[in-house]
C-alpha cells in the first residue's frame, strides 16, 4: 500500500510561508524568463489562468483582479522541499522522493488508522513547514495518485466528490459503491501514466471515466493499446506493478536519488555514488529511447542531525545529447566535483537527467567542429527550446543563477522574493 | 542552486587528483602508542544544537525595531523561530496581524487574548472582532552579534 504526498500550488505555497499577506489572493509563479505561469493559487486558477499561461496575455488582471506575479525562487523551493520531505518520511518505512514536491511512502507494516496517521502528517507538514498537502492512499502506485487527485479536488470544488476525501482520500477503505462512484466521477485523463493523446483514443472508444478503465479486461486493452496502458489498467485494479523507484518515467526527466546508510564526507565515495547513479538514470533513459541534454547533480546533508548543512545541485550541460552512460557518468562526478566542499556529512545524493529528446531526433556527425561555437549555439537553443516548450520544473535550475551573467537569459527575474532560508541577508523580518 | 553553464564542455576527469585523495580519518595506521584521547572522540560542541530543536520546522528571522528589547530581543537580532511547538501563555511570539508579522508576548488568560511588548512605552496590542491573530510560530532564541573590532 502507498501513500503520495503531494505539496497544493507547490511554488505558490512556498512563497506565502513569508508573504502570508498573500494569503487569500491569487498568486502565480512565473518560468524563469517571467515568461509564463507555472503555479497558480488556487484563486488565480478560479480566475481561469490555466498552466503555463504567457505572461503577457494574463498580465492586465493585476491591475483588475489584484493578481500578484512572483518569479521562480527555486533555491527557497528546494529548501522548502526538502523539510516536507523529512516531515513526510515519517509517514511509512519507505520514501520515494518523485518530484521537487510529491513523494511517495510505502506503507507496509505501517499499523494503525492510516487514514487518521496521514491527516496527523498532513496537519504536521503545514504547522512545521507551512505547506498544505494533499494525502492520497491506494493499493498501488498509481491508485495512490488518483486517491491524491481526489483529495486535491474534493479539497478545491466542494462538491466535486465528497468532503470527507478532502485533504486525505484513502480509497482503500472506501465501501466498495462509494469506491465505484467516486471512480465514476473521474475521467481517464486524470489518471497517472495516461497521456493525452490516450485518453482521446479512450474516449472514442467509450471509455470516460476510471470506472470505465477499470472494468476494463487487460487482454483488451493490450492488444488495442499498449502493455504500458495494460499494467495502469491493472494497476488500478488493484495488481501492484509499479514497484517504489520503478515509477514510470516523468517526461521531462529522469531522477535516480537514494539516501546513504551513512553519512558521506570524503569526496571519491560521492564521486562514486553519483556515478552509480547515472549509469543507473542512463539506463531508464535508453529503455524509454530518449536521450538527455544535460545533467544536474545534487547532494544534501540530513535535515535531522545537527552540524553544518550543505545542500547543493550543480546542472552540467552534455555537449550534445546522449545516452551514452560514459558520458553521463563522466557529468555526474565534474559535476560533483566541482561542487564539493570538505567537512559536510552528506546524507543524500542524486542526479536528474534533463532536458530529454528523443532518440529518433539524433542527427549523425563529425567530431570535426570547433567545440565552442557548436556548444554555445546548441546550449541556448536547448535552453530556449526548454522554456518554450515546457516551462515547468528543474529544468529552469539550469539558468537560476547562473554564472554566465546573463545577457540572454540570466536576469529577468524582476519579481524574485529573497531566499529566506538560504541567505542571511534575505531573512524574513519581523517588527518588533 | 548553482549552475556551470559558463562552461559548456565539462571539463576532463582528473584521475591523478582522484588517485590523491587520502581519507583523513581516525583510523589511520600509526608507530608507537594509540593515542589516549582516542576512545573519547566526540563530536565538538555545536549552537545548533541549542537554538534548533526541530530542523525541518525552524526559520531564521530578523528583528526590526525595539518593543521587545527588555526580553532581550533588540532591532537587528536573528530570532530562532520553532513552528512545532505549540505557543502558549507567555510564549515569545512571530504573530500575524493583518498581514503583518510582529514579535511579542503571547497573553492568553481568561478567553482573552492579546499581543504584549517588552518595553513599556508600547502598549498592548488588542484584536479588534474584526481582526484575527495568527501564530506564525514560536520564538525558541534569539542571536546577537557584537562588534569586535
Amino acid at each position: 500500500m502507498y501513500a503520495l504526498v503531494d505539496g497544493n500550488n507547490f511554488y505558490v505555497s512556498c512563497e506565502r510561508v513569508f508573504r502570508p499577506s498573500l494569503d487569500g489572493r491569487p498568486v502565480v509563479v512565473l518560468s524563469n524568463n517571467d515568461g509564463c505561469a507555472i503555479a497558480r493559487s488556487n484563486e488565480a486558477k478560479a480566475l481561469g489562468i490555466k498552466m503555463g499561461a504567457p505572461w503577457f496575455q494574463i498580465r492586465h488582471m493585476e491591475e483588475t483582479e489584484g493578481l500578484v506575479a512572483l518569479s521562480a525562487n527555486f533555491t527557497l523551493y528546494g529548501d522548502m522541499s526538502d523539510r516536507m520531505m523529512s516531515v513526510a518520511a515519517g509517514l511509512g518505512p519507505v520514501q520515494e522522493v518523485y518530484s521537487i514536491d510529491e513523494s511517495f511512502i510505502g506503507l507496509q507494516g505501517v499499523r494503525g488508522d492510516l487514514t487518521k496517521r496521514s491527516r496527523a502528517m498532513r496537519e504536521r507538514i503545514d504547522r512545521w513547514v507551512g505547506i498544505p498537502c494533499g494525502v492520497g492512499i491506494g493499493q498501488t502506485k498509481t491508485l495512490a495518485k488518483l486517491a491524491n487527485y481526489i483529495a486535491k479536488t474534493a479539497e478545491r470544488k466542494p462538491g466535486s466528490y465528497p468532503d470527507e476525501l478532502a485533504q486525505v482520500c484513502n480509497l482503500t477503505t472506501l465501501p466498495a459503491q462509494d469506491l465505484d462512484d467516486v471512480l465514476a466521477a473521474t475521467l481517464v485523463e486524470e489518471v497517472w501514466g495516461v497521456g493525452r493523446k490516450i485518453s482521446a483514443q479512450l474516449h472514442e472508444g467509450g471509455i470516460h471515466t476510471v470506472l470505465d478503465l477499470v472494468r476494463m479486461d487487460p487482454a483488451t486493452i493490450r492488444r488495442r493499446w499498449s502493455v504500458v496502458l495494460e499494467r495502469t489498467v491493472r494497476e488500478l485494479q488493484g495488481m501492484q506493478c509499479i514497484d517504489l523507484d520503478d515509477a514510470p518515467a516523468p517526461k521531462k526527466e529522469i531522477a535516480c536519488t537514494r539516501s546513504f546508510g551513512q553519512a558521506i564526507t570524503e569526496l571519491p565515495p560521492l564521486v562514486e555514488a553519483v556515478s552509480d547513479f547515472a549509469s543507473r538514470a542512463a539506463e531508464k533513459l535508453r529503455k524509454q529511447g530518449s536521450l538527455a541534454s544535460q545533467l544536474l547533480v545534487f547532494a544534501h546533508t540530513s535535515p535531522f542531525r545537527p552540524g553544518p548543512r550543505f545542500n547543493r545541485s550543480i546542472v552540467v550541460p552534455l555537449r550534445r545529447p546522449t545516452a551514452d552512460t560514459g558520458k553521463l557518468v563522466w557529468a555526474a562526478a565534474v559535476g560533483m566535483r566541482r561542487m564539493y566542499e570538505p567537512g559536510y556529512k552528506m546524507a543524500n545524493a542524486g542526479v536528474m537527467l534533463l532536458d530529454l529528446v528523443p532518440g529518433s531526433v539524433l542527427q549523425g556527425e563529425l567530431d570535426l567542429e570547433e567545440e565552442d561555437q557548436r556548444d554555445r549555439t546548441k546550449l541556448m537553443v536547448a535552453l530556449d527550446t526548454l522554456n518554450g516548450r515546457y516551462g515547468k520544473g528543474t529544468v529552469h535550475s539550469a539558468s537560476t543563477g547562473g554564472t554566465n551573467k546573463g545577457k540572454d537569459w540570466g536576469m529577468k527575474q524582476e519579481r524574485r522574493t529573497p531566499n529566506y532560508t538560504t541567505k542571511w541577508e534575505d531573512v524574513p523580518v519581523a517588527r518588533a | 542552486m548553482y549552475s556551470v553553464l559558463d562552461s559548456p564542455l565539462p571539463v576532463p576527469f582528473d584521475e591523478a587528483v582522484e588517485a590523491l585523495a587520502l581519507p583523513m580519518c581516525g583510523v589511520s595506521v600509526r608507530a608507537g602508542f594509540p593515542s589516549p584521547a582516542d576512545d573519547f572522540v566526540v563530536e565538538r560542541l555545536d549552537i545548533m544544537q541549542l537554538l534548533v530543536k526541530h530542523p525541518q520546522a525552524t526559520y531564521f528571522w530578523r528583528v526590526r525595531g525595539d518593543s521587545m528589547q527588555d526580553a532581550g530581543i533588540e532591532d537587528g537580532s536573528i530570532i530562532v523561530v520553532d513552528r512545532a511547538v505549540r505557543p502558549k501563555h507567555g510564549s515569545i511570539v512571530v504573530a500575524l496581524i493583518d498581514g503583518e508579522c510582529t514579535v511579542k508576548y503571547l497573553y492568553q488568560r481568561a478567553g482573552r487574548m492579546k499581543l504584549r511588548a517588552a518595553n513599556p512605552t508600547y502598549p498592548d496590542i488588542i484584536p479588534r472582532d474584526s481582526q484575527t491573530v495568527l501564530v506564525w510560530g514560536v520564538v525558541r532564541g534569539c542571536v546577537k552579534l557584537f562588534a569586535t573590532s
